[in-house]
């Protein structure tokens, strides 16, 4: 009798238990016992230095102290200009990513071009991705010397990976039905993209673009740090005088920036849509 | 623009046109002020550039290139254990990272704050988190911490607070409300409400989100070795200014490799979540 009970029990458990997130036990916990054995080995290669962090609390705090009160007077000239190159780098290097995008974008999808156009397309694509800007513009600076030039031509490649990667997929997932009905009408190829295609893919396009803008200002915050122009040299030259109150007003400048654009690219998002 | 078509009467003929006159003018204003800035921002960088360098820089390419083939492949074996750090930085960031945004998201999701107040703070956290670029944060913790992986584990994680965080309360703000309700109705407690009401409709988020920014954050963590915060970039800076460019090629190659096995990882585990 107590057998069948327990049978019972356990066919109809009392308490409630919530499933576990991935079902099968075994992969559950060789994938808990994986990550634990992971976790361990990557701490301990890490090479902690307790002496040293001990060290760093009282510097870590003068550090955060002389940030406080941020100068915005000293170096004004210098930080307005670094801000306003960098504001035209963005606006030059997305403008002209995109524009190396679109034929880009459009040899990248697989419904528009042959094969051998395709893998070509993609694999520009892959390249800009994989390599972040800053080693884009480490090379930048070496071919074309130090300056916003350099800076220009790194966010611009960088941009490619983005903006042509997108648009291909978004030309991927547009409706034929629109594309056979212009084609139908006997336009040619320019006119069957420019009527089916584009106006399908714009909305979308405009929003990432201003995203786009939005992410090459704060990269140009950082390719400067490599010679590349922009506020990001103007900050680097902060930190390396010591000028902490300096670079302080700096990151908030760039904060406050990246906030405003953030704001207005959701707004025209929402406009165009 | 207007669906209708707009139709100009003269008269004696009538014609069609796709705008009117006003709105056809306001686009062509558009244009020409986006080409102005476009121009001057052009005339800009151009002042500021040095056309003789820039003139040589085919000559230039050419030569760096030559100098980089055939890569140092023996060299790959001192790599092995920078890779490993790069790999560390970005899955230890991503963790830290991971368990700071989920509360600050839960914070700033409009139907799940304890209040206003908090909310304003915890936007203003993924605000100045995205804004400033890992490589600044490193550059900061270096001074703090001294050189090291920790202080790029560190900064890849501050840096990727916001871009979870963000992710996720816009996550949290579209779950089904209903579900949370019958919840309520059992007679649950706040917090009981959300880890069985709310948890489970976010939860393939956070997986996904998780795994979505370890990739990014591989790519990210390549180069923060050029302000000594550990990792890959660290050789491949003192390769470029030794000017060891067998050893540049090889280590970007390694890179290129690393990202796609990081990419194909992500893209297989999120497709097993969702």
């Amino acid at each position: 009798m107590s057998s069948l009970s327990d049978k019972q029990e356990r066919h109809y458990p009392s308490v409630w238990d919530k499933p576990p997130f991935i079902s099968n036990s075994l992969l559950r916990w060789g994938i808990i016992l994986g990550a634990i054995i992971y976790l361990i080995a990557a701490i301990a290669s890490m090479e902690i230095n307790p002496q040293r962090l001990m060290e760093g609390i009282p510097r870590g705090q003068r550090f955060i102290a002389s940030f406080f009160p941020p100068n915005f007077a000293d170096n004004r000239g210098v930080v307005w200009d670094g801000i306003l190159e960098s504001i035209w780098m963005a606006i030059i290097s997305t403008v002209a990513g995109i524009a190396l995008s679109v034929p880009i974008g459009l040899g990248a999808a697989r419904n528009l071009a042959p094969f051998w156009v395709y893998i070509t397309c993609r694999s520009i694509i892959a390249g800009s991705r994989t390599f972040p800007e800053i080693i884009l513009a480490i090379f930048a600076v070496k071919l074309f010397g130090f300056g916003p030039f350099a800076g220009f031509i790194a966010l611009s490649l960088g941009t490619i990976g983005f903006f042509a990667k997108l648009l291909a997929e978004d030309i991927e997932n547009s409706s034929e039905s629109q594309a056979e009905a212009v084609k139908a009408t006997g336009a040619n190829w320019f006119q069957w993209i420019n009527y089916a295609i584009q106006p399908q893919v714009m909305p979308r396009m405009i929003g990432l673009s201003v995203y786009r803008l939005d992410i090459n200002f704060r990269e140009s915050a950082v390719v400067g740090i490599v010679g590349g122009g922009g506020i990001g040299a103007t900050l680097n030259t902060a930190f390396s005088r010591y000028e902490f109150d300096t670079a302080a007003a700096i990151l908030l400048i760039i904060i406050l920036i990246v906030m405003v654009l953030e704001y207005a690219s959701s707004y025209l998002r929402k406009w165009v849509q | 623009m207007g669906a209708v078509m707009v139709v100009i009467n003269s008269g004696t003929e009538i014609e069609w046109r796709r705008r009117t006159t006003k709105k056809q003018i306001g686009i062509w204003l558009g244009w020409l002020v986006g080409i102005s800035i476009i121009l001057f921002a052009w005339s800009v960088i151009s002042e500021k550039t040095v056309w003789f360098f820039v003139q040589d820089a085919p000559r230039q390419a050419a030569d760096i290139g030559s100098r980089m083939i055939p890569p140092k492949w023996s060299y790959i074996t001192k790599l092995l254990v920078p890779v490993w750090d790069t790999i560390n930085i970005a899955t230890l960031g991503t963790i830290i990272a991971m368990t700071i945004a989920v509360p600050v998201a839960f914070c700033a999701a409009r139907n799940t704050t304890p209040h206003n107040s908090v909310r304003a703070i915890a936007l203003f956290i993924i605000v100045s988190s995205r804004s400033v670029n890992s490589l600044i944060w490193a550059l900061m913790l270096v001074f703090i911490l001294g050189p090291g992986v920790l202080a790029g584990t560190i900064a890849i994680g501050l840096r990727s607070i916001g871009f979870c965080a963000k992710l996720l309360y816009e996550s949290i703000e579209e779950i089904d409300e209903s579900q949370v309700e019958a919840v309520k109705a059992t007679g649950a407690s706040n917090i009981q409400q959300m880890t069985y009401g709310i948890l489970p409709q976010v939860l393939p988020t956070i997986a996904g989100v998780g795994i979505y920014r370890w990739d990014i954050n591989i790519r990210e963590s390549t180069i923060l070795g050029l302000v000594g915060a550990g990792g890959i970039g660290l050789q491949l800076n003192g390769s470029i200014n030794t000017l060891a460019w067998t050893q540049v090629s090889t280590i970007l190659l390694v890179i290129l490799v690393t990202v796609f096995i990081s990419e194909w990882v992500s893209a297989k585990v999120r497709g097993a979540i969702i």
